[in-house]
């Protein structure tokens, strides 16, 4: 991170991000359209459910393919999953520590033990929801384009239901311990943007949608998005057509959706003291347990009315097209466009993930956090802006620790 | 009391799934932060300890002139360095590069090629600096990667197999996706160490830890073909995360080709 000051006042911030490029896009090409959520899944290891997921949607669209509620269900179950275990992870592992002075989760456990081995329960329910649904927690193998190789038996999941109920109530004490923190003072004003649906806590299907008025269809996506490539970056810049620059993300979903919430979910945010809309990222970590809350409880709902479905997919046949899938990963909105020929191999394919759209909204947060704190000396000033891009959960090879900070002063 | 040994965690092009398994052991975590000096883990601890270190583990590629660089100063500051997952150990997914142009590939995702500093190909760490023992899989099997750090831990090798998935699939119990549904899979050729999930769950298997020791892939690739696959469906197959490990680029190449000659 690269932070100019003139004269007494900031004049650049620059995030440079060194992830290598591996070229994602460039080699689905010619593969087949069957691929893609096993390729897809190999982008983020933290999210590879959200990958998969995005990319089955696209190619089910092309195709006509239409899924069986069942088979839905089974998806939104494994996504939930995928969202305790990244949460929980970003909470504690990522989060907490900043607030309660420690480097590491490693090093709160040393006074704080109870607190780090309840996290670890807490992640393990999410993974073993993954394992029962996917296969394994990291890049499952049970999905396919058009459902599931394999549902479980009811057998299977059955023994989860104890554990969420367990989980939903160590998640509202999640909710809890971290509103007790001190949070420093930020006011954002971007756009939020997310997957909006009126029947539930849009995960893994709705319609695109923002607080500033916009209502779109997944598969209209490319004309109101753009990503730039900037010099400094192998993140592409995600940036909205007439808008600028907006964010994804826990605070968005929350902002958009909050009336989608469960019951229970709710209740702990009204507990926890926070509005409708929060618009001070530091607090996300509270937003991201209010959700970690919904996603145990829609788990255990799921695993409760759960029946073994007729069949585990849908027949899946290929035809030339361009389709679009649309998910809310756990750090935000995660966008796939596909273009496959007749005998269903793809011609080209693009993929927006949520950090890269959150790029420029936290340049510009950076800026903020910067010109408020000016009086800092550098390694301070270093540390906080660490902790202000560990509040957007960005994907975490870049989230985390890396920050080669400097400072111009002219 | 002794000093415990000191653990680092190194990241090059890679989707972070294998140090996170490292985090997913929640069961354990805590006994082996208890037992080694965690160094260096940016993923998980901004708490940086100077080298040099007693275990590296490495996860990733080389893909950069930069990277290309940094692992040697990896090397130099690690007594033991085990590369973990399918990009360190064979160069990952991202090794499909290497059958084509990356200028062509860089084109094809980035308006701007020239913001782009990459090498023509992804390479696995043991081009580039001795690795003490490679960790197989895409992920890496939490169950291997204990077995392994014990094992150093307690100065025994580590009991990692190095036989096929189908042994492992057969202690399952499962009954043979090939023979009995004509469904294609590489368990035959491929390394053991997932517990032959993908059988499990009524798919074939994906090679995903890569060739087993001394791998029969053409007697493979020809009964994959006898099944209905044709040429293009086989190479894909071997084509994907360890698609640059040498048993499985000569099989992909030979499909390619279309001879079938390894």
């Amino acid at each position: 991170m690269h932070v100019v000051l003139a004269e007494g006042e900031v004049a650049d911030v620059k995030l440079r991000i060194y992830e290598p490029p591996r070229f994602f896009e460039a080699f689905l090409r010619d593969r087949a359209y069957t691929e893609p959520p096993d390729i897809t899944a190999r982008i983020c290891g933290i999210c590879p459910v959200a990958y998969q997921m995005s990319s089955c949607q696209a190619i089910e669209q092309i195709c006509g393919a239409v899924i069986d509620e069942p088979i839905k269900a089974l998806r939104r179950l494994l996504y939930c999953g995928e969202w305790i275990e990244s949460h929980v992870l970003h909470i504690y592992f990522l989060h907490a520590p900043d607030f309660l002075g420690a480097s590491s989760a490693l090093e709160l456990a040393k006074d704080h033990k109870a607190l780090v081995e309840t996290a670890l329960t807490l992640k393990k329910v999410g993974n073993d929801i993954m394992e029962a649904v996917g296969g394994r927690p990291i890049h499952p193998i049970n999905v396919r384009v058009g459902g599931f190789y394999r549902a479980p038996t009811k057998r299977e999941l059955l023994p989860l239901a104890e554990r969420l109920r367990w989980a939903r109530d160590a998640a509202l004490e999640t909710v809890r311990v971290v509103s007790t923190f001190d949070f420093p003072d930020l006011e954002i004003d971007h756009d939020f943007v997310a997957l909006h649906n009126p029947d539930e806590y849009a995960i893994v299907e709705g319609r695109v949608v923002s607080d500033g008025g916009l209502d779109i269809e997944v598969a209209e996506f490319p004309q109101h998005f753009t990503e730039e490539h900037v010099p400094y970056s192998t993140t592409l810049h995600g940036h909205m057509i007439e808008r600028g620059s907006y964010l994804v993300g826990p605070l968005a979903r929350y902002a958009l959706n909050y009336d989608q919430l469960p019951a229970i979910a709710k209740q702990a945010a009204v507990e926890a003291g926070l509005g409708k809309v929060v618009r001070n990222p530091f607090r996300s970590i509270q937003v991201r347990a209010v959700e970690n809350v919904a996603a145990c409880d829609e788990a255990l709902r799921i695993i409760e009315e759960y029946e073994e479905p007729d069949r585990p997919s849908v027949p899946v046949e290929p035809r030339a097209g361009t389709g679009h899938g649309a998910t809310e990963a756990p750090r935000g909105l995660l966008y796939h466009r596909y273009s496959i020929d007749e005998q269903g191999t793809i011609l080209a394919a693009n993929i927006v993930p949520p950090t890269a759209q959150n790029q420029e909204a936290i340049e510009a947060d950076l800026r903020k956090v910067v010109a408020a704190n000016l009086s800092l000396d550098d390694h301070d000033l270093q540390h906080l802006c660490e902790q202000s891009i560990r509040n957007y959960d960005p994907c975490i090879s870049c989230s985390t620790h890396f920050l080669d900070f400097t400072v111009e002063r002219r | 009391m002794a000093a415990l040994p000191k653990l680092a965690v190194w990241k090059f092009a890679s989707c972070d799934g294998c140090q996170l398994s490292i985090l997913d052991c929640e069961d354990e975590l805590l006994a082996v932060a208890g037992a080694v000096e965690v160094a260096n883990f940016l993923e998980a601890s901004s708490a940086v300890v100077e080298g040099p270190y007693d275990v590296s583990l490495v996860e990733g590629s080389v893909t950069t002139p930069h990277d290309a660089e940094r692992i040697q100063e990896v090397r130099r500051v690690s007594k033991f360095l085990v590369t973990i997952g399918a990009c360190a150990t064979a160069g990952g997914i991202q090794a499909l590069r290497n059958f084509t142009a990356v200028d062509e590939y860089a084109a094809a995702v980035y308006a701007h090629p020239e913001y782009l500093s990459t090498l023509e190909t992804s390479t696995p760490i043991s081009a580039h600096v001795p690795v003490d023992y490679e960790l197989r899989g895409c992920p890496i099997d939490r169950g291997q990667l204990l077995e392994v750090l014990t094992a150093l831990l307690r100065k025994r090798r580590p009991d990692v197999r190095s036989s096929s998935v189908c042994l492992q699939c057969k202690r399952r119990g499962n009954v043979c996706v090939m023979v009995a549904q004509g469904i294609g899979c590489l368990g035959p050729v491929t390394q053991a160490g997932c517990g032959a999930i993908c059988p499990s769950f009524g798919r074939g298997c994906y090679g995903c830890f890569g060739p087993m020791e001394t791998p029969n892939t053409a007697s493979l690739s020809a009964a994959l073909q006898a099944g209905g696959m044709d040429d293009t469906a086989v190479m894909r197959l071997f084509r994907t995360f360890n698609a640059t490990a040498p048993a499985f680029e000569a099989a992909s190449r030979a499909r390619e080709r279309g001879d079938g000659q390894l």
